[in-house]
Parts: C-alpha cells; structure tokens; sequence
C-alpha cells in the first residue's frame, strides 16, 4: 500500500490499472484528458493498450469489442463526448457486456463550458441511449474513492455483466489528494461467455443486443430486469454523516457534496443539527435509507451543480412524507460554502425544519 | 474415394434469411472455406454488421460479436487488441461501412488494424427496403431516389478500394465480383488471401464483393448477375488495390 498525491483523473487512471484494466480507448476532450495522457504514458509499461480513437463513437465501439473478448476495458470522457456514446453504451447494456466509462463531467447543454457540473445525472441514471437499461453510477467524492470505486466499479461491471458509471466532474479530476493506492491485480480475459475463439467449446459464444422476434426480445428485458432488480437489493452505497439527531438532513454527491460538509461542520459548531447524505450510488439510489429518514420526520435540502435533477429522485424516495427543498447553482460556478451555509441557516430560521 | 465437395465446417447448418438470388449465401461460403482451409475455426472472431447480413452470427459457427450500425471496424479492433493471436474480421454492407461507417473504416484502415473486413457492396440499403446507398450508381432507381440518382443534387458514389488505397495503413486491398464462377473462385481466393494477412501478422485486409440484390433492385437473379456485370464492374473495376508486395517495397 503507497501512499501518494495524485490529481483525481490519475487517481482514477491508475486505479483501473491496479484494477486490472489493460485497455484503455478514448478520446481528447477537456476536462479529462489526464486520464488518456496518463493511460499513454503506464499502459505500455504493464503491458497494456492504449488507443486514441478516432471518435467518441469508436472509442465506446472499441471497449465494446474488448469488453466482449473478455478484458477489463475502459474509456474516459466528458459531457459532449458521454452524449456521443450514448448509442455504444445501450448497446453494450443491451448485450450484457462489462465495461466501465467515466464522465469527468462539464457544463452544458450543447457545447457548454469546462466548469464543473452535475448536470449530467439524468443521462447517468436515467438511461441516456435508447430501452430499457440501467447503469451502475458511481459517484466519488475524495480522490480515495475515486481509487477505489474504479475498483469496485471492474468488480461489479464483471459480477452483473453490466456497463458501469463514474460519474465526477472537472474539480474531482483536477484537484490533487492523497491517497492509498492497492495492490496490483492481473485479469485474464477468458470468461466463459466471452468472445475468444471458441478453442475448448462445442458452441461459438455470440455476444448480441438483437432479439427480432418480439417474444425474444421480451425475454431479454425480463432478464435485464431481473438483473437491475438484483443490483438494487445488492448495489446501494451512500454516506450518512450526523443524520441520527438531524432536523434537517442535505442531500448532496461528488463536488456539491464537499461544499455541503464545511457548511455543515460550521452550523454543527453552533448546535444546529444538519446532517449529510450523500449517495455514492446513483444508480442504484438509496431511496429506502431516504425513505426510513422521512419517516422519522427529518426533513430535506438538496444540494447539486444543476437546475434540479437527484432533488426529482429525493422527492421519488421520500413520497410526499417530508419537505424536500432545493438549492442548486447553474452551470458554470460552484457553491461556495457561504452560500450553502446561509441557505441552510435560513431554512432552520424559517422553519423548513423544526 | 476421395471427397472434393461439401458444406464448409465454419459454416452453420442453419438456413438463411436472405432472398432468392441474393448473393449473401456465396459470400458467406467464401468465408467459411478460407476459416476452414487456414484450420482457424477455433481462433476466428466475427463481427457483424447492421443490414442485411446483421444474423450472420448464426450461420457461421466461430465466436461473433453483433455490432451497431457502421460500427464494426471498431468492435473488432477492441477484440483483435485483446487477442492479437485471433483472427478477427468484420462483414458489412455498403451503407454500413460506406455511409454511416466511413469514419470508422477510414481510421481503422489507416491504423493498420490487423483485422479482415469483408464488404459486400450491392448499391443499395438491402435490410431497410431498398434505399440509396452510398455506392448507389448515377442515375440508379431506388426508393429514396426514386427518379434516379441525381448527381447534381446527391453526388457521386464512393470507390471504397482506390478510397482506402491512399492510405499507408492497409497491407491488402481487393475488389472481386461473385456474379459467375469464373470470379467466385476469384473472390475466394481473394479472401482467402485477407485472412492469411492476420496469420503471418500482416495489417489491415479489406475485399469488396460486388454482390446482387433482385429483391431491391426489382430483377430476376439472373438479370442482376448480368447488371453487376454490365453496370456495378464498369463503375466498380476489379483488381487489387493494394498487395503485401507493394506494402513491402513501400517499407523498403
């Protein structure tokens, strides 16, 4: 175990090699590009791919193909580029493939800008591309769980057969912390679905998101959710910090929900009881954990650098049971701790919590 | 006595979906023979495309990948990446690999990708019902240029082969016709040839098949063998556009 300071697309970058990612296919695109300089740079010396693709389009293609021969793949991107994969990303769901894609995610819409944002949650959780198909959205908040969720991200994308998500942003990606880095694992890419050769097997392994009959193409979605029912029983990780004796708990991830902390540890100092929740799964969302806390009478703040996507899933899970209220900054700027703290403060004065 | 015909082995059992007089089913057989002639049945790894050849998974009996549509130039390259020592090609169609493809072939070409493509070019969106492809020839019918098509309006059909043969990238380049036996020995051998580029290590290997579609093109399958002939070769010339010769010199 080393312990080194790493901006947070290196951090994540070496995590997939320590993970056992040996492909890496992406593209440039700003605020990510640490991510394809670093995997250029390491990915020789473990004997590993490193491709520049010709398009966001390729580069999904490609980890499809490898993702499907049975490696551990990864690509990298952000927002327009996430957009651009969307159609690869049904398809490799649709076929049941592993591979993780990380989204350092930018403002937008359309060209946007290179702040940081959130505004890329409904994409992430929602679907994105076309059917009926989910992802598994990881959301780091340090850069040690930008190490280890991309980890744990390999891990379930092979244990599901499922596309997974990292979703960060430009401030997760550029700022530098320490972290712990694990010990270096080796995959070999020879599962028993995969496509290798069929050396050994009497039947060729086909990998396919085609059901042209409407009864097969039923079957198949049964399966898928089937599956993503599995992977919400099984998959939920959140944080709750102080949320026992809180009045007023402020839901909040990634970037949003380091701002959210220093305003809560100063309303903690004056006595008020604010606690933090923050989901580390997006999908799947915490929404019981939520739910259980209505129904102890806590009420919500949601904070998040959007107009207002994870406050719809807060309001889902909590039903009507307690006040939900929103504070969210638009694209382009960050909430300042100030901001988030007199927003709190204000609420408590005017009793959105008691 | 000794046997001098059967079913290729690297060819499923499984009857196909393509029309009457279509000429899919030769072009599938082509490739079975050079799986089966090179023993590499149990290292190959197809990929197929969106169009008319997009079950080819199910009637060739190697390990297969389907890809979306224009996509499988680069699906291939992720899988030849994992397993270099696999022999990896891609079937596609004209509008697959021409049209909503052509970044895709274009940089896995000038890669060098030591993957085999197969591209069955027949002038029209077959699976779709008939639409104009991007090889679709001046003043051809078809259902989006229904009065023929206009090059002043829609332009001019792509050549694939004298396309990709400005690149560096490629080690073979090879276009071939299947409308009589005389060229579908020529067409087996060319692909034969494609996928012995990936044995001995070579790169990228594409051969374009001239192929008939009388559902699409509204003519018996013998009046469309005789329109490859008289009309896709004069546009389309046959030939090899690049040889593992000519790429040696080059590196000479």
């Amino acid at each position: 175990m080393e312990r080194v300071m790493m901006k947070g697309n290196e951090a994540l970058a070496e995590g997939a090699i320590r993970a056992g990612c040996r492909f890496f296919f992406g593209y440039p695109i700003t605020p990510q590009n640490e991510i394809p300089e670093y995997m250029a740079r390491r990915m020789p010396e473990v004997n590993g791919v490193f491709l520049q693709a010709e398009s966001e389009v390729s580069a999904i293609n490609m980890i499809y193909g490898a993702g499907g021969a049975g490696a551990r793949a990864l690509t990298s991107s952000s927002s327009p580029g996430i957009s651009l994969k969307q159609e690869g990303i049904s398809y490799i769901a649709g076929a049941q493939v592993p591979c993780v894609v990380v989204n350092v995610a930018r403002g937008g819409p359309g060209l946007g800008g290179l702040n940081p944002s959130q505004s890329d949650y409904f994409q992430a959780t929602k679907g994105g591309g076309h059917g009926d198909y989910r992802l598994i959205v990881y959301a780091p908040g340090t850069g040690q769980e930008m190490v280890d969720l991309i980890g744990i991200a390999f891990d379930k994308a092979e244990q599901y057969r499922n596309p997974v998500m990292i979703l960060s942003d430009a401030i997760m990606g550029q700022m530098m912390e320490p972290v712990i880095l694990p010990e270096m694992q080796e995959i070999p890419a020879d599962k028993a679905w995969a496509t290798t050769g069929k050396k050994g097997r009497s039947k060729p392994n086909v990998i396919n998101s085609l059901g042209i009959i409407g009864e097969d193409l039923e079957k198949i979605n049964i399966e898928l959710q089937a599956k993503y029912a599995r992977i919400e029983a099984e998959e939920v990780r959140y944080e709750a910090d102080g949320v026992d004796d809180a009045d007023l708990i402020v839901v909040a991830y990634g970037t949003s929900s380091r701002v959210v902390r220093s305003a809560i540890a100063l309303l903690r100092e004056e006595g008020k009881k604010v606690g933090l929740f923050r989901p580390i799964t997006l999908w799947p969302f915490p929404k019981q954990v939520l739910q259980e806390l209505a129904n102890k009478g806590k009420k919500f703040l949601v904070v998040e650098m959007s107009a207002g996507q994870l406050v719809e899933d807060v309001i889902l899970a909590v039903n009507d049971r307690s006040k939900v209220e929103f504070f969210g900054k638009l694209n382009g700027t960050i909430p300042t701790v100030r901001e988030v703290y007199e927003e709190i403060a204000s609420l408590l004065r005017k009793g959105g919590a008691k | 006595m000794k046997k001098v015909f059967g079913y290729p082995h690297a060819l499923s059992e499984k009857r196909t979906h393509y029309c009457p007089g279509c000429t899919h089913g030769i072009i599938h057989r082509l490739v079975a023979e050079a799986i089966d002639e090179l023993g590499v049945e149990e290292k190959t790894i197809g990929v197929a495309p969106v169009g008319c050849a997009v079950l080819a998974y199910e009637y060739f009996n190697v390990d297969f990948q389907e890809a979306a549509h224009g996509r499988a130039p680069a699906v291939a390259t992720g899988i030849k990446r994992v397993h270099p020592g696999a022999v990896v090609f891609a079937y596609q169609g004209d509008g697959d690999l021409a049209s909503i493809g052509a970044a895709e072939i274009i940089h896995a070409a000038a890669r060098g990708e030591k993957i085999a493509v197969i591209f069955v070019n027949n002038a029209v969106y077959g699976m779709t019902g008939g639409q104009m492809a991007p090889t679709t020839l001046p003043g051809q019918k078809t259902t989006t240029s229904p009065y023929g098509r206009d090059t002043a309006t829609v332009g001019y059909p792509i050549r694939v082969c004298e396309l990709l043969a400005t690149l560096d990238g490629p080690s073979y380049l090879a276009r071939v016709s299947v409308h009589d036996p005389q060229h579908i020995i020529k067409a087996g051998q060319a692909i034969r040839k494609a996928f012995e580029m990936q044995i001995s290590g070579q790169g990228f290997a594409l051969v374009e098949v001239l192929s008939s579609c009388p559902t699409n093109w509204g003519m018996t399958p013998v009046n469309a063998l005789q329109w490859v002939k008289d009309k896709m070769i004069p546009y389309y010339p046959l030939g090899v556009f690049r040889s593992p010769e000519e790429v040696t010199s080059h590196d000479a």
